[in-house]
Order: C-alpha cells, then structure tokens, then sequence
C-alpha cells in the first residue's frame, strides 16, 4: 500500500504546483479559435501568460476580466459583460472558455448566472458559445483545471445524438491529459490514422500550439479543434481518455453521448502500449500495422541497451499526479527505483506508484528525499534547476513548465517510438553524468571498506516497496 | 503607519514625477491608473510590480502570502544575476487553502514566517500581500510586526495586492515599503566620500557589472543598489550615501526623492545605455559627489577614463557602421528608456524607422524628435498586425522589443532581438554597447533568413502564406504614418521570378549579404531564373524602380 502524505508545513518552499485556473485556460487553448479569460485581476493572467510563452516559445491567447479592488467589492459581473463584448468585438472568437480565480471565487461571483444575463441582453452573442469552469486558485492544481474544463466544453459543446441515430465506429474519441504534448498528440493521431480510424482529440493542443506558422494573424488560437467537430464527437463509436484526470470528461460524454469510453492511464512504457495496440487492433478490426510491430522491437532493443544505465538508478520525481505514474511506472520498469515521489495534487493512481510512500508538497521535500535518500536521477519540471545544482546528480526536465529548454512542446512519451525516445534521452543524461562527474581516480576506492556481515541495505533498497 | 489607500494616493501625488508635475490638482488624485479595460488589458498586477522592484534583494527571504497561483505561477522567474547569496531565487508562498481562506490566513503567515527562519534564518524575510488575503482581512503588517518582535529579525510587509492597481503602481508601493520599514534603520560599516547609490537598477544579466569595474577603477563605492545584487544591509544602510543615481525611472522616482527630502541625498536620472548616455552618467556621478565634498580630481579622472572607454567602444562598432548602412530599425520599447537606446543605435549607424512612446513623457518625446528629427514616426500604441505589416512592407529590418512581441517579428521571418527583462545579454555601459551591436548584426545577417523566406515547394506564385497575410492586410487599411519615403518602397513579399517563385526580399538578402553585382550572381544564390525576370533583378541591382512586365502578372505579385 503507498502512503499517501500531504506536507504539514506553513510555508511551501519552491512550489512544484501550477494554480487551477491556468491549466483550465490552458484545455482552452486546444480548442480553434478560442480564448481563455481568465475572470480575476489581470496578474492572474500575466503570470499565466509569461509561463506559457516562455514554454511553447508561441504567442498565446490568454485575457482577464481586469477586476480591481473596487469591482471586486461591487461583483464582477460588469468586467465579465465587459470582457465578453470587448473580445468578441476584437478578436472575433469562436469560443470563449472563462475560468474564475481565487479572488471572484472568494467573492463568490455566480458566474453562470452573469452569462445568463449576458446572454438576455446580448442577443447578439447567441452563436458565440461561453464556456464556465469554475476553478478557485486556493483549491486542486493544474491538472484538475485541465480536467474540469474539458468536463464543461462536454457538458457544453456535444451534442447528444438523437435517438436512434447510427454511430460511425471509425470516429474516436480521444481526451488527453495536460500531461501529453502537442508532440505526442501528432505521434497518437499518425497511430489513430494507421489503424484506419479517425481521432478528434478534444483538446488538440497540436493543431494549436506546435509552433506553426499561420498565415493570420489573430489574437485568438490558431488551429486546435474547431466547435462543430466537438459537436459532433457524440457519434463517434469511442472514448479514449488518457491519464486517469480525464475520467470525469469520458464519463460526462458517456453520460451525454452514450458513447462507451476506456481509460488508459498510461501510453509510456511497452506493456502500456501493448494494451494500446490491441485494443485498437480491436476496435478497428484491423490487424497491428507493420510498422508497429517493428517500432515495438525497437522499443524492446532500446530497454535492452538502456537497462545497463537506467536499471538500480535512485529516481527521484516530482509530478503532477497523471505524470508521475506514467514516468516513474515505465522507469521502474526499466530497473529503477522510485526512492522519492512528490506530486501537486490528490488522485486515484497514487495508490498505484510503485513505492512506499508519496508526498504531495513542493520541490523543497522533493530536493530533501532525494539528499538523505541518495537519489541518482531527478525528473520534475524546470523549477527543479536550482534543486538538480545542488544535489549534482542528472536532471530529466519533465512536465510544465519547461521554459529553460527548447522544444518542450515536442517531447515525446507516448507510444513504442515515443518511450523508445525518452528511455534514449534519459540514459543518455546518466551516461554524461558519468563521464562529466564520475570518472574513476586512483582514490576513488582508496579507503572504501565493504561491511561485515549482512549489508545495512537490503539490495532492493530500503525506501522500496517490494513488488512481486 | 498609513492604510494602504492613503499610500496610494501619496505616490498618484508624486511631485517628482514629469508626467504628474502636468497635471491640474484634480487629475493628480485621480491617480496615474487607466482604467484597464476587461478582455483587452495586458500586464501584471501591483503585486507583481513589487515582487519584480524587491525580488532582487538577494539575501532576503520573500514570502508571497497567498494562494498558490501568485508565488506557483511566477517564481524564479527573473534574470536578476547575484555575487552571492541565492536565497532569492527560492520560491516561498503560504499557498493558502480553503480552509485558510474561511478561517483566515494569519497563523499560517505568522508560522510560515518562523519556518523560514528556522530553516534559513535570512538577514530579512519581505511579506507580500495579495488579492485574496486583502479580501478576506488578514492584516500582514500585524503578522510582520509581531513577528519582528519575537523574531528579533526584520519582517517587512510589502502591501501591494494586485488588484490595487497596475505593476508600475507596483513598483512604487515596494519603494514605499522600503523607505517606511527598511532605509535609515541599520548604520554602514564606515562611509567614503564616494559612495552612491543606485536606485532602479536590477542587474539583469548582470549587467550592472559592465558598468561596476569603471565605478571601482574610480574609487566610487555602490554603497547600495536597488535592488540588483542588493543586500538586506546595504539598503537598511543606504542613507548615508553622498549622491544618488536613478537608473529606470518610472519604477521607483518615490525613493529617489523621498531619500532626498529626508537624508539630502541629491539624485539624478541617467542611463547605461548607450555611448553617450553612459559618459553623462559617469559624468553626472563625479559631479554630484565632488559637489558633496569627494577631493575635486575625481571629475579630471573620470573624464580620462570617459575619453579611453568611448575610444574603445567607437573602435568597436565602427566596423558596422558600413554593413548597417542602410539598415532599418523598429524599436518597441517601455522598460528601458526609449532614447537611450535610439541615441545608441544612431551610433552604429542604424536608421531608426520608429520607436514607441508608450510610458515615455512629454520630456522624452521632445528628445526623441531631437535625436531622430521632426519626421520620428512615435508609436503610441501598436497592434501586433500593424507592427507585422510594417516588418513584412520592409519598413525595417529588424525589431527590438520585449518579449510580448517576439512573436510578431518571428513568426514573420524577421530579424528580431530580445532588449527587455528576459533577455539573456548585457547591455549596459561601453562594453554592453558594443555586445548590442554584435547581436543586431548576427539576427540581421543570418543566412537563414533567405531559406526562411523561400516559399515551399508545393506553394504556388502568390499562393503562399506570406502573400496570404498580406493580402488580408490590404483589405483591412490601417493607419501608419511612417515616413512617406519609405511607405512608397516596394513590399518585399512581391514576387520577381514567376518561374521559380522568388520575392523580392529574398532577392534583396541575397545582393545584400553576398554583395552581389550581377544577374548571374543572383540566380546562383537564388532560385531566380533569370530569363524572364532578367529585367527586374537588373533593376533591383541597379535600385531603379521595378519594371513590371507583363503588366498582367502585376496584380498577383
């Protein structure tokens, strides 16, 4: 049984967690020309905004209602009318996607009662759909904003087929999670497509922000999915949701749609992907292409090569909760121990990290376990630079943000070819590691005595959770 | 102590302020803050503005009190460089809950204050309010108070919520917060006559140690700076200066003033950007201390080093001059002061086409009008579609300015640099010139922007996405009142070989940065054919105006 603990410190030192709000902006930001509003003060938004720039390096579309102390006092139905015209009148949205914030839910701004009333006096906004999530800043973490929003674009946007009406079995449903990049989106749709099905991610983060080039210049996003085609997501003859924050959404659209819906918790690693195969070689009655049968023994070979450096390595991880299992589970695979495991947020899988115990807390505990346990490998996102200095051991920059490196919007993880990929990448950092920092003296084993008797240490380690 | 409103309208009543001092009484109180328009604003909040003004305080603890989003969302965010300390750069944040939220976040504070200085024990910890704990009540200059008196330590409250107002308003607030709780409460280690401070200087890049090694050659002391590389000590200390510099003036003129009004610290407003701009200031600096009682050689001294460093930085970017001629500039611009910059740039021999004038005053304008002479094309407010227009019309060749814009020039293929807080260069002083310098020429002599600008192969003549672009452009006018000589030029985007689809630009790039002289030349270094389009490179060659045949092709060029 993992533990599950929560941090009982006053003061959160080096924040691993990202607010609610931006993430559920950020689910927006999938969708074609949307824009996210984020209802609260505008630094809210600014902050937002510079994350997200400094990591996909793309213009992103992100507005505030703007609250100042006054409105706050008086409500802020009057900034989000506001928003909504100026916007509208602007930039010429096809959505708008409104998440609320600590401060208006503080307040507690009855924000679909104001797009109700918005609606009543701006006849003129009845084709422009308004999405609402409510996600208080104080509450959950980015996952969950993800999560939730794209609850609400089902609840919102899908259309429920009529009775009777026949479903399209090649249509797919697919719901990632925050966790996927816009890399592994395309890597899934090229798998999606050769299995002669046809995908509708919702959101599509890679039609948005993969670093086109568009040919308009438009403050909202440029590609992602478009409205009508969520519309008509209710006749496909699938859900698939990925990573297990995106239950709520599947369920909604199964409830909405009756569309039948399987969740994978993971795509990285190669049993995750076995499952994959077979379950689309199921749906689709077609056999699993060549081209994958040659990708899995590639795979298999890469594990071959990178067990040597990846096998008995101390991982210490922070993640959000989706990330965390998928990562940490296909490097335990591949022989590592996962020695110190801190995550943002609460969630079902935790139970399933193969080690003792998990932490929700910040980089501080995470830097911590990971000096007194003696980690040898560290994988969190970018604000983990400074723990990864001093610990002097290597450093996966894994998750958001990742805004100290390029090409954070092209990671890949899914799939044989995606793992295949990462295992490189990683092995190849232990490798360095070794040789920049490693290298044998003549000292290095001078005055190293090997204990008598039974090691203090049993060789699965001390912090590990046994696993038949 | 006053409440956080009445410092609010103190710093609205700002005398030292140029824009203030033109204001009628009425307008005063009313206070600098536009009223930020919902669904269309950009920019950080108060409390951002006072975290960006402190943050670089290196040796402080800085405890943002609030939930997650305000510390989670932007720590470790800045590229203030420190000589030591690191405790800067770690993130502290209550990162209240609901329940905090419900029964009120002041314990939580009070705890997380004995945490960090339990953990750390840091010279200081600063306090930040934001909007939520402003809500529900907790009053943090208690908690700080309290917490100084157990603690025996320095807790200062930094009240500056965002919602209060804009990040300027920010800055400000912070300046409030250290002359109320910080400047004057610690005595230096011993004085000389030669000790300044700086006042909004933040050491990006590190850039204040282009200018330091001059200071030291001098014998001029930094006793403190705010805040680049500042430490807790030096700013509670920074009283006893002789003379005072202001290196960003929008940000903190409060404090200048206000250090001057009480300790008689006299100031003035300078600038580290540029040749000239850096001799004034060094100039203005040995000035104002020999004014204080420095022995009088300090200004024959400083003149000779004024004299060697101008030579040495002339002597460097005078091999430019000749490949910059010509070479058109689009300046976007709020942080760094818009002048400064232009009046370097002129010296390298760029033309500038336009520079904004967003937070510029009217005194700035008049010296920009100075610099670039009457017809200076000043942007008051651009949108991102206007500035894509004119990079892709060639109205310029490259664009400075912050990252928002970034995009606009890139995702264009132009040649774009980074001049504000994120960049990752130096460019202060005579050698932060020349670096400037060196980056304006490597983005605008980059070979890839000729591949860049090829059209691929499956796009048809006039069917690519650049033509795309402009021709949306064209139905939607818009107003630029650039110079009129230059509105005229040819777009870049129009094609010159049908055959093989080459535009304009490409060719353009390709005479200038291989010095090509002939058609031949041309068509070696781009896919020009040069049959039918012989004429046309011939007078592109020759700078003539293009003439157009067959004039049916005109219309889809």
């Amino acid at each position: 049984m993992v533990l599950v603990t929560a941090s009982k410190k006053a003061c959160a030192v080096n924040p691993l967690k990202m607010s609610q709000p931006i993430g559920a902006a950020f689910a927006f930001m999938g969708l074609r020309g949307a824009m996210p509003l984020l209802h609260g003060p505008q630094g809210c938004t600014s902050f937002g905004l510079t994350l997200f720039v400094r990591h996909f390096k793309e213009p992103v579309p992100l507005q505030t209602t703007a609250m100042s102390e006054v409105t706050t006092v008086l409500g802020g139905y009057e900034n989000v009318e506001q928003a909504i015209l100026n916007i509208d009148k602007r930039a010429e949205p096809e959505i708008i996607g409104i998440c609320s914030t600590g401060v208006t839910e503080t307040n507690g701004d009855d924000v679909d009662a104001y797009i109700k009333l918005i609606r009543e006096k701006h006849p003129q906004l009845d084709k422009l759909p308004l999405v609402y999530v409510s996600t208080p800043d104080f509450k959950d973490a980015f996952q969950d904003g993800w999560g939730k929003a794209v609850v609400r674009m089902v609840e919102v946007l899908v259309e429920a087929p009529a009775r009777g009406a026949e479903r399209n079995p090649a249509q797919v449903n697919v719901l990632p999670g925050c966790h996927l990049t816009p890399g592994d989106l395309d890597e899934l749709r090229i798998i999606f497509e050769d299995f002669g099905l046809q995908p509708s991610f919702l959101p599509n983060l890679a039609g948005s922000l993969d670093g086109h080039i568009p040919d308009r210049f438009t403050p909202t996003t440029t590609g992602g999915i478009g409205i009508d085609e969520v519309a008509r997501m209710g006749r496909a003859g699938w859900t698939i949701a990925i990573g297990a924050q995106m239950r709520r959404a599947a369920e909604a659209m199964q409830e909405k749609t009756g569309v039948p819906f399987r969740l994978f918790e993971r795509l990285c690693g190669l049993v995750p992907n076995d499952d994959f195969m077979a379950f689309l070689s199921e749906i689709s009655g077609r056999p699993v292409p060549a081209r994958y049968r040659r990708q899995r023994g590639q795979l298999v070979d890469a594990m071959l090569d990178a067990h040597f450096q990846i096998g008995g390595r101390r991982l210490a991880i922070g993640a959000e909760p989706d990330l965390l299992l998928d990562l940490s589970s296909m490097l335990h695979e591949m022989g590592a121990r996962v020695t110190a495991a801190v995550t943002t947020t609460q969630s079902t899988v935790l139970e399933q990290i193969k080690t003792k115990e998990v932490q929700i807390g910040d980089l501080e505990d995470l830097e911590e376990l990971a000096r007194t346990r003696n980690c040898d490998l560290l994988i969190t996102h970018s604000h983990g630079r400074q723990a990864a200095t001093r610990l002097k051991i290597p450093f996966h920059r894994a998750g958001f943000p990742m805004f100290d490196r390029l090409g954070a919007g092209h990671q890949l993880s899914v799939g044989y070819r995606g793992t295949r990929e990462l295992i490189f990448n990683i092995a190849n950092l232990v490798i360095a590691d070794r040789e920049e920092n490693h290298a044998p003296t003549p000292d290095s084993w001078r005055g190293s005595t090997l204990p008598l008797g039974p090691s203090r240490r049993s060789p699965v380690g001390s912090t590990e959770r046994s696993i038949a | 102590m006053s409440s956080l409103p009445a410092t609010v309208q103190e710093v609205f009543n700002e005398p030292g302020c140029a824009k203030n001092a033109n204001k009628s009484l009425t307008e005063r109180n009313k206070g600098c803050t536009k009223q930020l328009q919902p669904g269309s604003a950009a920019g950080g909040c108060a409390f951002d503005g006072a975290k960006v003004a402190l943050q670089p305080f290196t040796d402080v603890a800085h405890l943002v009190h609030g939930p997650i989003a305000c510390e989670g969302n932007s720590w470790d965010n800045r590229g203030s460089a420190s000589s030591g300390p690191n405790l800067w750069r770690t993130g502290f944040t209550t990162d209240l809950a609901e329940t905090d939220i419900v029964f009120g976040g002041e314990k939580r504070l009070y705890k997380a204050i004995k945490q960090i200085i339990d953990k750390c024990n840091p010279p200081a910890i600063f306090v930040y309010q934001t909007c939520v704990p402003a809500m529900i009540g907790d009053d943090i200059n208690a908690v700080c108070k309290a917490a100084s008196k157990k603690f025996g330590k320095p807790v200062i409250p930094v009240n500056s919520p965002g919602f209060v107002g804009s990040k300027n308003l920010g800055n400000k607030l912070a300046g409030e917060a250290l002359l109320e709780h910080v400047i004057g409460t610690q005595e230096p280690d011993y004085t000389t006559p030669y000790d300044i401070n700086l006042i909004g200087e933040y050491n990006l890049s590190g850039e204040l140690w282009q200018v330091k090694p001059l200071f030291d050659e001098l014998g001029i002391r930094i006793l403190c700076c705010i805040a680049g590389d500042g430490k807790y000590h030096e700013v509670a200390s920074s009283h006893r200066a002789r003379a005072a510099m202001m290196v960003c003036s929008r940000a903190m003129i409060n404090v200048a003033r206000k250090m001057e009004e009480r300790y008689g610290i006299p100031f003035f407003e300078g600038s580290f950007y540029g040749i000239q701009d850096s001799s004034d200031a060094l100039r203005e600096i040995a000035q104002l201390l020999v004014k204080r009682g420095a022995p009088e050689d300090l200004i024959g001294r400083t003149e000779a080093v004024i004299v060697r460093e101008e030579a040495r930085a002339r002597a460097a970017i005078e091999p430019y001059r000749p490949r910059f001629k010509g070479k058109k500039v689009l300046l976007m611009t709020g942080g760094v002061k818009s002048w400064s910059i232009v009046a370097a740039l002129q010296e390298a021999g760029l033309e500038l086409v336009g520079t904004s004038v967003k937070k510029s005053t009217k005194e700035d304008k008049e010296r920009i009008k100075h610099l670039m002479g009457q017809d200076a094309h000043m942007i008051e407010d651009m949108t991102p579609r206007e500035m894509y227009k004119m990079l892709k019309d060639a109205k310029t060749d490259i664009m400075l300015s912050g990252g928002k814009s970034q995009f606009v020039a890139l995702k264009a293929a132009m040649p774009w640099l980074d001049i504000n807080q994120e960049r990752c260069h130096a460019y202060m002083g005579y050698v932060g010139i020349v670096k400037l310098v060196e980056e304006i020429d490597k983005a605008l002599f980059n070979p890839m922007w000729e591949q860049l600008r090829r059209p691929a192969p499956w796009d048809r003549a006039a069917d690519d996405r650049q033509t795309r672009a402009m021709a949306q452009l064209d139905v939607q006018p818009i107003e630029i009142v650039a110079d009129r000589a230059l509105t005229q030029k040819t777009p870049r985007a129009r094609r010159i070989c049908f055959c093989n689809t080459v535009d304009l630009g490409t060719i353009e790039d390709a005479i200038r940065s291989h010095n090509l002289t002939s058609v031949e030349a041309v068509t070696q270094h781009t896919p020009a054919v040069g049959g039918c389009c012989r004429r046309r490179i011939e007078d592109i060659l020759a700078g003539r105006p293009i003439s157009w045949w067959p004039a049916t092709l005109q219309a889809t060029g």
